[in-house]
């Protein structure tokens, strides 16, 4: 191609370093206007090579085009541009920046044609990620900000050992499939899982997330682990061990949503949860099962924007993000009530929906290849999600009780940004084909037949009845959950602090022989000079002597 | 205006909610004796499975939630004493 190609995650990145010098109505500009350029710029790249260079005498691709690649590049910047929308009045500047950075990033790791490049976009991501979970600018936030930076430099480590010996063993630094069979790959699987929020580093997510802004948990909860679920897409398509971490971060999703308090923790497990079913979808491997986690991100950095857009609206309007301090919003907060049960209700896919179209395309690709077990687990899961996230997430926020508080409805901007996600969410569940035509491999599935709807409908409802009946059960409670995260906070913590302690009686034990050396010194001289015991000086024979007793205890010693 | 009289929250509406609801729930089980459901597996096309599956799942998600709520569930403050 002779033609001038702009790496798309440049002008985003340009973007987010103008809004941070810029103030006003051309800061305000700039948020509308990076995005679009953006996109301009995703839809410009045709398939293959676009770019090449050199990096430290390597040949690096920076972008590399595809369908899928396009396809999340897409996403990344639509919700660039609608978080700024939700955020741009209320958040600080350097929180848009960073935003904005952030998502560069998202968009620079989906063109990645060489893990070098995509390497550093990765970072480019941990480190903005980081500010923006800092922006929310509590004690809690710093103190998660860090523990979030550990866990994504570790990660990126782990990456980075493995990219390195896959450029060292075959001295190609391309993206292309592999399996996770020797110790490079499973480096570079390892630290995209981590990314991922896979199990046992899952704490990070529900850790960090609730702990930004209001504004801040929309952008974190596009970025990371979707980039993430695009790398196993371009990496590890086909590797079984997905199917199963997949199913575990589902259920650990679930159980965990189930037992939490905070509305926005809930919602971050809920993440963990979506993510699981990408993750297995990939491990699935086939063109539908591709197809399918790719078109479940898509959708789901939606109708997940669009549930922590409420969430983040409520806790704009009351400060307060506990289920046991809400209840009863539904009547001064229509607009964000309706559109909190319309993201409820795709991330459940509840029929006509974007996340019906989405999740069923998983479940149908797990039935194709007959993975009986998995297909009815992620049956039982979609009932899962209907419980923790579609009924009692919108419940407990918005109805339940009456907690007093009258709250305005969502300032404008905040309003606008829901009521687009709203329609996205709703317009792929209704009218899915021109969505698939965006998909990487040809999409030959009906979305709606009658018996897939009444299904869904039955397994739905009836989840929902579950939860009303079990209503009881679920009282909340003012409470958190331990998680693996506890083996450092708590448990490393003792084992350093017991290490401290051990030091210190190592450093008294030492001061009191060395006291008990200076009291005695004087007995000691005694011994040491010219007329005690080991000082004097001794006849030639004696010393022979003891030299030849010592001589023959080792030869003994040394043959026995 | 009195915003403390919501219709939502008189016991009256939440009967007929319940009321409605149940019909609903009757519904969807019932239609399938006229649309009937293809399954992929045979026992998933059974008259009212996924009702029942969606149900007693939930019930077993919301239980072995408590089990291990019991086990790693700490008072808020746990991390920061």
């Amino acid at each position: 191609m002779t033609e001038l190609v702009i790496p798309p995650a440049l002008v985003l990145l340009s973007g987010a370093l103008l809004i941070a010098i810029t103030r006003g109505l051309l800061r305000n500009s700039v948020l509308l206007l990076a995005p679009l350029i953006t996109l301009w710029a995703v839809w410009q790249i045709g398939d293959g090579v676009e770019v090449v260079g050199s990096f430290l005498g390597y040949e690096i691709q920076p972008v590399e085009g595809s369908a899928v690649r396009r396809l999340f590049a897409t996403v990344f910047t639509l919700m660039a541009l609608i978080g700024g929308l939700f955020a741009f009045r209320q958040a600080r500047t350097a929180e848009l920046a960073a935003a904005f950075a952030y998502a560069a990033g998202a968009v620079g790791v989906a063109f990645a044609g060489d893990l070098i490049t995509m390497f550093l976009y990765w970072e480019l991501m941990a480190i903005f990620s980081t500010v923006l979970v800092w922006c929310g600018g509590t004690p809690q936030a710093r103190a998660a900000g860090i523990r979030y930076a550990i866990i994504h430099l570790l990660g990126g480590v782990i990456l980075k050992v493995g990219i390195e010996g896959i450029v060292v063993h075959t001295g190609s630094v391309e993206i292309q499939p592999m399996l996770a069979t020797n110790f490079d790959t499973w480096m570079v699987l390892i630290g995209i899982l981590i990314n991922t929020a896979a199990p046992p580093l899952s704490a990070w997510l529900a850790d960090a997330y609730p702990a930004s802004s209001p504004t801040g948990s929309v952008f974190l909860s596009a970025f990371t682990t979707k980039s993430a679920v695009l790398a196993l897409i371009l990496l590890f398509p086909g590797e079984g061990v997905l199917i199963w971490v997949g199913l575990y971060m589902i259920f650990y999703g679930i159980i965990y949503a189930l037992l939490e308090n905070d509305a926005r923790r809930i919602l971050a497990y809920s993440v963990v949860n979506q993510v699981g079913f990408m993750v297995c979808a990939v491990g699935i491997g086939t063109e539908m099962a591709l197809n399918g986690a790719a078109a479940h991100a898509f959708a789901h950095i939606f109708y997940k924007a669009l549930l922590f857009m409420s969430a983040g609206v409520v806790i704009y309007r009351t400060g307060k993000s506990r289920c046991s301090d809400l209840g009863g919003l539904f009547r001064t907060m229509p607009i964000t009530t309706v559109c909190g049960i319309i993201g409820a209700l795709a991330i459940s896919s509840f029929p006509f929906t974007s996340g019906f179209t989405t999740k069923t395309l998983i479940s149908v690709a797990a039935e194709h290849e007959g993975l009986v077990f998995v297909y009815f687990a992620l049956m039982a899961a979609s009932a899962g999600v209907f419980l923790h996230a579609g009924i009692k997430f919108p419940w407990f926020v918005f109805f339940q009780k009456d907690s007093g508080m009258r709250p305005k409805d969502a300032p404008w901007n905040m309003a606008a940004a829901m009521i687009i996600c709203a329609a996205v969410c709703i317009g792929i569940g209704v009218f899915p084909e021109p969505f698939w035509a965006l998909l990487p491999y040809p999409v030959d599935y009906v979305a709606y037949t009658p018996s897939k709807v009444l299904f869904y409908l039955q397994l739905l409802l009836f989840s929902g009845l579950a939860f009303f009946l079990l209503l009881p059960l679920m009282k909340r409670t003012l409470t958190i959950s331990l998680d693996t995260d506890w083996l450092w906070r708590v448990a490393g913590l003792r084992v350093a602090n017991a290490c401290l302690k051990g030091f210190e009686r190592l450093g008294v034990l030492v001061a009191g022989l060395k006291a008990s050396l200076y009291d005695n010194a004087p007995r000691l001289t005694a011994v040491l000079n010219s007329t005690g015991a080991l000082g004097r000086t001794w006849q030639i024979g004696t010393t022979a002597l003891w030299i030849v007793v010592l001589l023959t205890l080792y030869v003994a010693l040394y043959f026995l | 205006m009195d915003d403390n009289d919501h219709w939502l929250t008189r016991p009256a509406s939440i009967r007929k909610l319940w009321i409605g609801f149940s019909a609903v729930l009757a519904m969807t089980v019932l239609a399938q004796l006229v649309i009937g459901i293809k399954g992929y597996f045979g026992v998933d096309s059974m008259f009212g499975f996924a009702a029942a599956f969606g149900f007693f799942s939930c019930v077993a998600m919301v239980l072995l939630a408590k089990a291990i709520g019991a086990l790693l569930k700490r008072p808020e403050d746990y991390y920061h004493d």
